[in-house]
């Protein structure tokens, strides 16, 4: 990292043996990070690698962990970001921390505002904000308020923000995820430009094409673990992937042999558009068919737009979608849940407290939510009829409660998600569109879930599968469809797909 | 790996959790308290428990409504006034016009459904928030009841074409409201408020719509992803609380003899106040028909004891206050 006749970068910052846990789980275990003057460090790693509690640390979010920070030789345990600040670490969230409502000046100097007179003196915000934005190559008006500016506008004042705080240390979560490429390039500049002042920048990103570009060094967690840190030279793209990936691929769960029916669901350049008008599409023209009887897996990094594909052939955008989605060789209708569950559409969303369960009703009460209208025809509910479903669909799924009359909240994670699923299994859909079906789940009841899935594509209905664990993903699958920035970037079949295969192509490699 | 089987809670536990029960405690605790202030035993005679009973019937029909209302999430301040608004057009077409009941009846029932879609449709489609819209319309329809009453109380007192008055009959289906029957004991609009509460209950737990109406209080989002009808749901709701405004403006008309464009200021609150002492969550997805009318038999007790008592309005209302905020702390749910 230091070329030949140069003086050597100076070690900003130190962390060693860095763990933390959440309770009982274990999410960051001896890591260490160093971050030195005027480099690049990318900080790389699978979702759930750990990254972003590293980061927290550093930046006084958590303040419950094991180990030391070392800032420029002192040791020191932020117990606050406005500490971290203090010390001259600024750490730029995915999450933007402006106040939409007051303007990019007063948002720059926010907590330190200037004063005269015990008054804020705007004039001098102004003016001093101004000449940063103008130093850093910005153009933004900083009288405007926040929340009247373009996402990537925002973006940018964020950064100006923390480099306002004459931070030495800089960190990144995923910057560019609302920029496009001109911000980038903008955003680049910026960055080089730090270099050369001498901070330290650690940028988190899953972008190949931008780890190329701007990396010095590059270290790699893998599964709340350090697995490694080398100059960005010594660590192409492949021997990256590789690093993140590393584990051993056991057939943990064997997928059934199933005979795949008929083409069930076609996509043909389907598309969601962006929240703004100028927005890039969530979903870009993405042609996919899954037939029935067969699991599709659906790979992708966060912002891929996975997901939102999900959301936009459930109806949850109404028509916001663009391009053909065919069921069965008719044309499938979008325009809301409603519609979608008519015609045969589930959908288990990624969160099921926040979005698959009423966690105030009974068990029986979510399992026949979706299926009401039928289960209650001409409006009064029968339920002796409902308590017979639920009574069906916990016996197939195994689902253990004292007494359907429970509430769910009361249940445990496994079981919140098998009353999820027997929603869903309640309206006997024709399409199955999984999200994230095993996520916080223990590992018994995983198992039960994926010999379900089994079972349902046995009986011929077709499954499409978003999980971000690669080894879940390898198992269940048939095929594989990878994405990354709501564009459809490689598909593999069971023989062909590889961990490093699928995880390049979610950083953006088209093979 | 063994999936843990999911135990319910201890007796004593549910029932405390269960807000029926903790209502029953509430009316049984106010009970107490008149038995021990009987107001040299003005509390044990029959009177007085049947104007208790009678004088809670108007605020528990409007609980009815308000309980839908809530348990969908929203909440609807407008109910005073389309109260008033309904009083007064009952009593321009039965006093003055001399209308029919058969007529009058449900073209004022009609008029309070209206403005309940109307709320429910300002909520559901702009995406107001049910307190600012309810407010406007409690507003809005204040103002109509005004008009339409040109500003006087709608009585008995008719003006006749030359500038003098003369007396009306008060007519018949006011007496028939404002009778009790069975020897005295039962005022029709108590028979009324029951019906109100049966019918608000038989939607509530055996008919698909109320259903939903716990599920969209309880989650929107999960609700509407589970393909419940959020915004017809919704405003069906608002409807069913006007509806429920109209009849108590009926009562209320009947028993008045008179329409007043001011009845039923701040009722609105006096109802929201039952729903709650009931043990309805205002924030939705919990509640029932049963734990609201135990709430409206909790403050119309507490206030015929205070009345009974001689305590002045001044300290009534304080001390209402003060109970409400008990109640609501009272239902506070342990958080595991």
């Amino acid at each position: 990292m230091d070329s030949a006749g140069s003086t050597p970068a100076p070690l900003l910052v130190n962390m060693t043996g860095i763990s933390k846990r959440f309770g009982p789980v274990s999410v960051l275990r001896e890591v260490s990070l160093r971050i030195f003057g005027g480099e690049v460090l990318i900080l790389a790693g699978e979702n759930g690698a750990g990254k972003s509690t590293l980061i927290k640390i550093l930046g006084g979010v958590h303040t419950d962990f094991e180990g030391a920070i070392e800032i420029e030789g002192r040791v020191v345990r932020p117990q606050s970001p406005l500490e971290a600040n203090a010390l001259g670490v600024a750490v730029i969230y995915q999450e933007l921390s402006l106040i939409p409502s007051m303007t990019v000046a007063d948002n720059i100097f926010l907590g330190r505002a200037l004063t005269r007179g015990g008054l804020v003196d705007d004039g001098a915000q102004v003016r001093q904000a101004q000449r940063l934005l103008d130093q850093l190559g910005i153009e933004i008006d900083v009288t405007r308020r926040v929340e009247d500016l373009p996402i990537a506008m925002q973006q940018l004042t964020e950064i100006a923000k923390a480099l306002a705080r004459d931070a030495r240390v800089i960190v990144m979560d995923e910057p560019t995820s609302s920029l496009n490429a001109p911000e980038v390039e903008k955003l680049f500049n910026l960055v080089r430009d730090l270099k050369a002042r001498g901070c330290g920048i650690v940028y988190i990103t899953h972008k190949m094409e931008e780890i190329e570009r701007i990396a010095d060094r590059i270290t790699v967690l893998r599964d709340g673990q350090h697995v490694g840190t080398a100059a960005a030279a010594d660590l192409p793209s492949e021997k990256l992937v590789e690093l993140m990936v590393g584990r051993e691929m056991e057939e943990q769960f064997p997928r059934h042999q199933t005979k795949a029916g008929e083409e069930r669901l076609r996509l043909e350049q389907f598309s969601v558009a962006g929240k703004t008008r100028d927005a890039r599409p969530i979903v870009d023209s993405v042609s996919l068919s899954v037939r029935r009887g067969e699991i599709v897996g659906l790979a992708g990094l966060q912002g891929s737009g996975a997901s939102e594909l999900f959301l936009g052939l459930f109806g949850v955008y109404g028509e916001g979608t663009g391009g053909k989605a065919l069921l069965d060789s008719q044309p499938l209708r979008i325009s809301s849940p409603r519609h979608a569950i008519a015609q045969g559409v589930a959908l288990l969303t990624n969160d099921r407290k926040a979005t698959g369960l009423v966690l105030s009703l009974s068990i029986i009460a979510n399992a026949t939510l979706a299926d009401l209208p039928k289960l209650s025809p001409g409006g009064w509910r029968r339920p002796a009829s409902e308590q017979a479903a639920a009574e069906e669909k916990a016996k197939a799924l195994s689902l253990r409660a004292a007494n359907l009359e429970m509430e769910v909240g009361s249940l445990s994670g496994g079981n919140q998600q098998k009353v999820a699923l027997a929603k869903w299994l309640q309206i006997r859909p024709r399409l199955l569109l999984l999200d994230e079906p095993t996520r916080g789940i223990d590992v018994g009841a995983k198992r039960e879930i994926y010999q379900l899935m089994n079972q349902l594509s046995s009986e011929g209905i077709a499954i499409l599968l978003i999980t971000s664990e690669l080894p879940e993903l390898l198992a269940m699958s048939d095929r594989i469809a990878v994405m990354h920035r709501g564009q459809l970037t490689a598909e593999f079949t069971r023989e062909t797909a590889t961990p490093e295969g699928i995880l390049e192509a979610a950083m953006g490699r088209v093979t | 790996m063994t999936t843990r089987t999911e135990k319910s809670d201890g007796v004593l536990r549910r029932v405390w959790a269960n807000p029926a029960s903790r209502a029953v405690c509430a009316l049984v605790l106010v009970m107490l308290l008149g038995c021990f202030f009987n107001a040299q035993g003005a509390f044990f005679k029959l009177g007085t428990h049947r104007d208790a009973l009678r004088q809670a019937s108007v605020f528990g029909i409007l609980a009815c409504g308000m309980c839908l209302v809530i348990i969908s999430g929203g909440i609807d301040l407008a109910v005073g006034s389309v109260l008033a608004l309904v009083s007064v057009t009952f009593s321009l077409m039965s006093v003055h016009w001399g209308w029919s009941p058969l007529l009058s009846v449900p073209i004022c029932l009609a008029f309070g459904m209206a403005c309940g879609a109307v709320s429910g449709g300002i909520i559901s489609w702009f995406r107001i928030q049910p307190f600012i819209a309810t407010l406007a319309m409690m507003v809005f329809a204040r103002g109509l009841a005004k008009t339409v009453s040109g500003g006087m109380k709608v009585s008995t007192a008719v003006k006749n074409p030359d500038g003098t008055y003369r007396y009306v009959d008060v007519p018949a289906v006011f007496r028939f409201i404002d009778n009790r029957i069975l020897g005295g004991n039962l005022a029709v609009v108590t028979v009324i408020f029951l019906v109100c509460a049966a019918l608000a209950w038989i939607a509530l737990s055996r008919h698909r719509w109320g259903r939903y109406l716990f599920a969209i209080g309880g989650n929107e989002e999960a609700a509407r992803l589970s393909g419940v009808p959020v915004t017809l749901t919704k405003i069906l709701a608002y409807v069913a609380g006007g509806l429920m405004a109209g009849v108590a403006g009926l009562c209320q008309a009947a028993q008045e003899q008179q329409g007043d464009p001011e009845a039923g200021t701040g009722y609105e609150l006096t109802a929201i106040a039952v729903v709650v002492i009931g043990g309805t969550s205002l924030s939705g997805g919990r509640g029932g028909i049963g734990p609201t009318m135990l709430g409206t038999l909790t403050i119309g007790y507490l206030d015929k004891i205070l009345s009974i008592n001689a305590v002045p309005e001044a300290s009534r209302l304080m001390l209402t206050g003060v109970i409400i905020v008990l109640a609501v702390l009272a239902q506070r749910r342990r958080r595991s």
